[in-house]
């Protein structure tokens, strides 16, 4: 009996589906970004032996990938809050994250600073130390974006949307909140490799 | 019951899409894949006028690089005083027809509009995955254009460091003019492009992989969808890469960084920066560059295909072959790069690999243009404006294929790199094939875009008068190659051993011009069948994809009832034993007992049964 037409559940299953996909296709292609700039990094490094990082990355950084971890988490706990329809602890432990994603911002501006002190300029004739820049500012990029996924998640079960949809918009925000994760500690410990 | 059919009818399907639907939410801001397509390609078709229209301007400075054109100065100002093209905007020229041709077109124009068109139609879905994406797609695309076009109208001109905008030329405004405020828009648009590329093979790769109806397994999926989808996944991995690529640029411009920037002198003053390398821009650049010329070409393959079989009245030769071609080509496309670079320093050993890579390509390429030959051998052909395109593409991706087996040896590139022999080469294999597929899909597809027919007399006309300017235009660029007469120069007249080769220019700017204007038959063709052609019939190819199930009046999500299921591959042409010369993918094999063969089953038992029984009492004798 497998021959019938496709009912409307199915559709938006399967829409569903395609959607999430669609994310991952996307972090694919992010990554791809990123893979260019390591390849451009380790080209451009190995240039001439005046290149390279040539500084001790920041603490600022240990700190910085310890909140995206814990953010990590506390959306997870969020996401399977929101699964069991506990929505209360949802609210709660999602707007934590929003919170743990700012702090991760503020934190890697920080970092900056304590770059620019340590004599290390985005303005620089051995621009291995322009890419710690690079990769970080443009990881920042994407951070801002996850922080709107975020909290759009959030408004979404501030208004009450059918359970459905929350738990797809969780789903979507957290599987990109884990790669953005990911991605900040790839980063990092590309760096600290090349340090 | 498993089979309680809910029903499913559009205006149901509309309850939870759109609710009302106003002339913005259905002509301009659409998140239907029909209308999508259909701006796609009407973007897509003014760009190439526009496009078009640099180049002849560009010919006639080649042509007559000594006389006068008052009426050059009329319309182009001070870009063209005294009626002669200045040097610098020629340059700009070459660049953004490059640009607008390769992106805007051929990528956008071509992809864009077909890929959205009939991935969800062949394949029976009711849109795209994300159909909001998809309208985001092509807004950002819209921009592009905008901003690129807007270029023109900078006091500085537009960016004129060439298609490839190598640095430095591209990273220091200062270094002429069009590397000023007109190389800013030129990143600027190419950034949005490359935004609205990536949203839109997101959702096509998606919705092939998710969205297929039932029965639409992966092996009775069309050409033209193989190809899209490969071309998607080509896309996707390559794109991001110009973006980290363009990242740097701009900051090299903009900020002072150096990561391609070393040892420079502009108007008797060092720079500061140092330490960079143009070369990583090289890298970077040609790892989307290469990869970007399948993404041209593969969707006119695909559309050809689909053409060719069609209206050869005959399965296509070597499916499977097909596919695995086009994998071929997706995989081998990404480690090719460097033969763009044979003549950068490149370690000899280096460019050995990159040569073997290069010329194994030529495996798949040829494998796909053998298959096309097999496929027209002794088929019912007929010849549509959409099949004379088609074979037209075949035509030029043989003899533009054929040079790039010379130019991909390094050591032959050293004497033909940079010369009109890769001008011959690629606007050849890549840009007339690539525009005649894409022709071949306008004139095949538009019953279904528009609901009407295009004028056939004018078909040939345009289909003559393009395939042979188009071999006037580019073929005697072959010889100046040879002869080692380099691309973009302003003036052959500057340099004796060129000289000789202008009345060979003239020839080629009368072909580019005729050509030219054998255009104007196609866009009255076009717009006007828009509203006066002939009404088209449901399937007026009798062709066998799903898309020509759907009713010729367009509705939101495709189908009025249930979406067909699929139950055999899309090139059951002239299968013997049946009544029609084409079986459409959602007829059973219930319904067609007198042309079943038994590999039709693919080793289900039970259909072999019951279809052995039936040949038996019908005494139908099935040879092999």
């Amino acid at each position: 009996m497998g021959n019938i037409a496709m009912n409307l559940e199915e559709e938006i299953q399967q829409t569903r589906k395609a959607k999430k996909f669609n994310l991952w296709l996307g972090i694919i292609g992010m990554f791809m970004m990123f893979a260019a700039l390591s390849s451009g990094f380790i080209v451009y490094t190995a240039s001439g032996v005046d290149k390279g990082i040539k500084t001790i990355l920041p603490q600022a950084f240990i700190y910085s990938t310890l909140t995206i971890v814990l953010s990590s988490i506390t959306l997870h706990l969020a996401y399977s809050a929101a699964k069991l329809g506990n929505i209360g602890r949802q609210k709660l432990l999602l707007l934590v994250t929003v919170v743990l994603g700012i702090i991760f911002f503020v934190v890697q501006v920080q970092a900056w600073k304590v770059l620019t002190e340590q004599g290390v300029y985005f303005i620089n004739n051995n621009a291995s130390q322009s890419f710690i820049y690079v990769f970080t500012g443009l990881h920042l990029l994407h951070i801002v974006v996850g922080i709107l996924v975020l909290l759009r998640a959030l408004t979404g079960v501030l208004k009450g949307i059918p359970q459905g949809d929350n738990v797809f918009r969780m789903d979507l925000a957290t599987v990109f909140w884990h790669f953005l994760d990911l991605l900040w500690i790839y980063i990092y410990v590309f760096l600290l490799l090349n340090q | 019951m498993s089979s309680t059919v809910i029903s499913h009818d559009a205006g149901h399907h509309d309850a939870h899409g759109h609710h009302h639907e106003t002339f913005l939410t259905k002509y301009i801001f659409s998140q239907d894949h029909k209308m999508i397509a259909k701006q796609f390609l009407i973007t897509g078709i003014i760009m190439a006028v526009f496009a078009m229209l640099l180049s002849l301007l560009f010919r006639i400075q080649l042509a007559w690089p000594d006389k006068d054109f008052p009426i050059l100065e009329v319309f182009l100002g001070k870009w063209a005083e005294g009626g002669r093209i200045k040097p610098e905007f020629f340059l700009s020229l070459v660049t953004i027809h490059g640009t607008m041709m390769v992106f805007f077109v051929l990528t956008a124009g071509l992809s864009g509009t077909f890929s959205n068109l009939l991935i969800p139609y062949q394949l029976g879905a009711r849109d795209m995955a994300s159909p909001f994406m998809n309208m985001l797609s092509y807004w950002f695309f819209f921009v592009a254009c905008v901003i690129m076009i807007g270029s023109f109208f900078v006091e500085s001109g537009p960016a004129s460091a060439g298609w490839t905008i190598y640095p430095p030329l591209s990273a220091l405004p200062t270094s002429i003019a069009g590397s000023g405020l007109g190389m800013s828009l030129w990143l600027a648009s190419m950034v949005l492009f490359i935004a609205s590329q990536v949203m839109g093979g997101v959702n096509y790769i998606s919705t092939v992989l998710n969205m297929r109806t039932k029965g639409m397994d992966l092996w009775r999926m069309p050409l033209t969808i193989w190809s899209f989808f490969l071309t998607a996944i080509v896309g996707l991995l390559s794109f991001p890469v110009l973006v980290s690529a363009v990242v740097l640029l701009i900051f090299d411009r903009s900020a002072g960084t150096s990561f391609y920037l070393s040892d420079l002198v502009v108007g008797g003053q060092i720079l500061p920066n140092e330490g960079g390398s143009p070369i990583l821009f090289q890298h970077l650049f040609w790892f989307l560059g290469h990869p970007e010329v399948y993404i041209v070409v593969m969707p006119a393959l695909g559309l050809t295909s689909e053409v060719i079989s069609t209206n050869s009245r005959k399965p296509i030769f070597g499916y499977h072959a097909m596919v695995y071609s086009l994998v071929g080509i997706t995989v081998l496309s990404f480690i090719v790069w460097g033969h763009h670079m044979f003549v950068t320093g490149m370690n000899p050993f280096l460019g050995g690999v990159f040569m073997i890579t290069t010329l194994i390509i030529a495996v798949p390429s040829a494998v796909k243009a053998f298959n096309y030959m097999a496929t027209l051998w002794r088929g019912n052909i007929r010849f549509t404006p959409a099949m004379m395109f088609a074979i037209g593409m075949v035509s030029f991706f043989i003899s533009g294929g054929l040079t790039g087996i010379f130019l991909g040896n390094a050591t032959l590139d050293i004497n033909l790199h940079d010369t009109y022999f890769v001008v011959a080469h690629f606007h050849l294999v890549m840009g007339s094939a690539s525009i005649f597929g894409m022709l071949c899909g306008v004139y095949h597809w538009y019953p279904k875009m528009f609901g009407r027919m295009m004028n056939e007399k004018l078909g040939y006309f345009h289909f003559w008068l393009t395939f042979i300017g188009a071999y006037l235009v580019f073929f005697p660029m072959h010889f100046m190659g040879i002869d080692g007469v380099p691309r973009r120069y302003y003036a052959f007249t500057e340099f004796p051993f060129m000289e000789k080769w202008v009345s060979v220019n003239v020839l080629v700017t009368w072909a580019a011009i005729i050509a030219g204007l054998g255009q104007l038959a196609f866009l009255i063709n076009f717009f006007g069948s828009i509203w006066n052609g002939k009404k088209a019939t449901q399937n007026p190819w009798n062709s066998n994809t799903l898309e020509w199930t759907t009713p010729v009046e367009h509705i939101h999500g495709n189908w009025p009832g249930e979406i067909p299921t699929v139950y055999r591959w899309p090139y059951d042409y002239s299968k013997p034993g049946h009544d029609e010369d084409f079986i459409p993918q959602n007829v059973p094999f219930s319904q067609t007992m007198s042309s079943n063969m038994m590999h039709d089953f693919e080793g289900d038992d039970e259909a072999v049964r019951i279809q052995e029984q039936w040949n038996k009492e019908n005494n139908r004798v099935v040879e092999g």
